[in-house]
């Protein structure tokens, strides 16, 4: 293997985890406090899940396709890839958030309040404490979910391993190809383990 | 002195049912009133607007004095102890924390804090060195239950509520929970109301008790005098303390 090559696997694989951290800090960032406060609002938490999970239905390429001719968001490039890929984790992120708060034990919520605990105590000391599992089962799931089409994001100009797979694809080029399936695999299954490791130890109780 | 809590011709609805209809009682201040009935009597309404869980459809309650929708509801429920069935306990709190959660909430120093932990799992049989580190789910019903009761007690409320506490543990255990909550009231004197649909456990503890029937307070008098009690749902109660009666 030329040494240029595992060169710029290297600079695409950083590349790809450039594009995977960026999208799961946004994603978290919304999609947490999101499912919270959806949590709140019982009336707008169907419409706003199924709305979600309809963006989630739509196939990738086709979603940055649509995303391309959108004025300011869209274009060829880096920002593009990365809306898109968030619209993609928010779906697992907010569900696990909104099914984590709720299915908080009606007892212990109830108790806690008669104590008198504020609202935002319960959710610090209580809901989300007890919710910690299935919050980062979502995140994990969803990032191993952005590794895989963060692949495929290469095809409107975002970089990352899908490169290699767009090249070997296009020159029918094995090497090229296991240049950019195998350490985007990899990754997938790294962090995946990794971030179930941290779940397992999140908290004492399931 | 004013009553500690009083109901003023207070009703409760829901929807077109009727929850509470036109309830009133004062509770004096060292007083047990039991609130006794059946399922779906009213017993844990009529506790739950104490504490401003819910309020009054119409009438109002007063705590020291206070209409509960007056009060901050959090300043309110942080003055009156409440235990519901195996606790309510937190099942991520270690039961030192859970303990300690509302003095450490209010600001207590920790030395404090530790402090009452320890002596309040003492009072309720509970060698603090044995528990303090463990969690609920490795604790017995009846533990949990004792638990509940130190918690309660924690930031020296001048009211506890009892949402029928006893209700899950087996009888023996039952009892000593009851012989437990007289000695914890001889002790500190504290004023309770205590929700339950047992005679026995009612006339066991009771300074006075109150029965509800389909939302009204049908009765309200001495443990001594309920036998005389003029109706008919009381007298159901009476008879179902008798066994002999299963074959009538």
């Amino acid at each position: 293997m030329p040494a240029s090559l595992l060169e710029e696997i290297g600079d695409l694989t950083l590349e790809h985890l450039f594009l995977v951290i960026v999208t799961m800090l946004i994603a978290a960032t919304l999609g947490i406090p999101g499912g919270i406060l959806l949590t709140r609002h019982a009336m707008v938490r169907q419409w706003a899940l199924g709305v979600i999970s309809a963006v989630q239905t739509i196939p990738s390429l086709a979603l940055f396709g649509f995303l391309i001719p959108l004025p300011f968001l869209g274009g060829i490039g880096k920002s593009t890839a990365i809306i898109a890929l968030v619209l993609y984790a928010l779906l697992p992120i907010v569900q696990n958030t909104v099914t984590g708060i709720v299915g908080v034990d009606r007892v212990v919520r109830e108790s806690a309040i008669a104590m008198g605990l504020t609202p935002r105590q319960l959710l610090t000391e209580i809901e989300l404490p007890l919710a910690a599992r299935t919050i980062l089962t979502g995140l994990r799931i969803a990032t191993v979910t952005t590794i895989g089409t963060a692949t495929i994001a290469a095809a409107i100009g975002a970089g990352g391993l899908g490169v290699f797979i767009f090249r070997g694809l296009a020159s029918v080029d094995a090497t090229l190809l296991l240049a950019g399936a195998i350490p985007a695999a990899t990754m997938a299954i790294v962090l995946d383990r990794g971030l179930e490791w941290v779940v397992q130890r999140s908290s004492p109780v399931s | 002195m004013s009553p500690l809590v009083s109901f003023r011709n207070v009703s409760v609805r829901l929807g077109s049912r009727d929850i509470l209809h036109n309830i009133t009682f004062d509770v004096e201040a060292g007083e047990t009133l039991v609130l006794l009935g059946r399922s779906g009597s009213g017993k844990t309404t009529a506790l739950k607007l104490i504490n401003a869980l819910l309020h009054p459809s119409a009438g109002e309650v007063l705590v020291e004095g206070m209409r509960t929708t007056a009060w901050d509801p959090i300043r309110l429920r942080r003055r009156i102890g409440y235990v519901i069935q195996e606790g309510g306990l937190f099942p991520h709190f270690t039961i030192a924390n859970n303990v300690g959660l509302i003095p450490r909430l209010e600001g207590w120093p920790d030395e404090e804090v530790a402090a009452r932990i320890e002596s309040l799992l003492t009072q309720v049989g509970l060698p603090p060195k044995e528990f303090v580190a463990r969690y609920p789910r490795e604790l017995s019903g009846g533990q949990r239950q004792r638990v509940g009761v130190a918690r309660a007690l924690a930031a020296d409320p001048h009211l506890l509520l009892f949402d029928e506490p006893f209700g899950a543990v087996d009888p023996v255990t039952r009892v000593e929970l009851q012989r437990q909550f007289l000695s914890l009231r001889r002790q500190y004197g504290k004023t309770a109301l205590f929700v339950t649909h047992d005679l026995r456990e009612a006339l066991a503890i009771g300074t006075r008790i109150g029965l509800l029937h389909n939302g009204r307070l049908e009765v309200l008098t001495t443990p001594a005098e309920f036998q005389y009690a003029q109706s008919e749902e009381a007298q159901a109660f009476l008879a179902a303390l008798n066994p002999q009666n299963l074959n009538a």
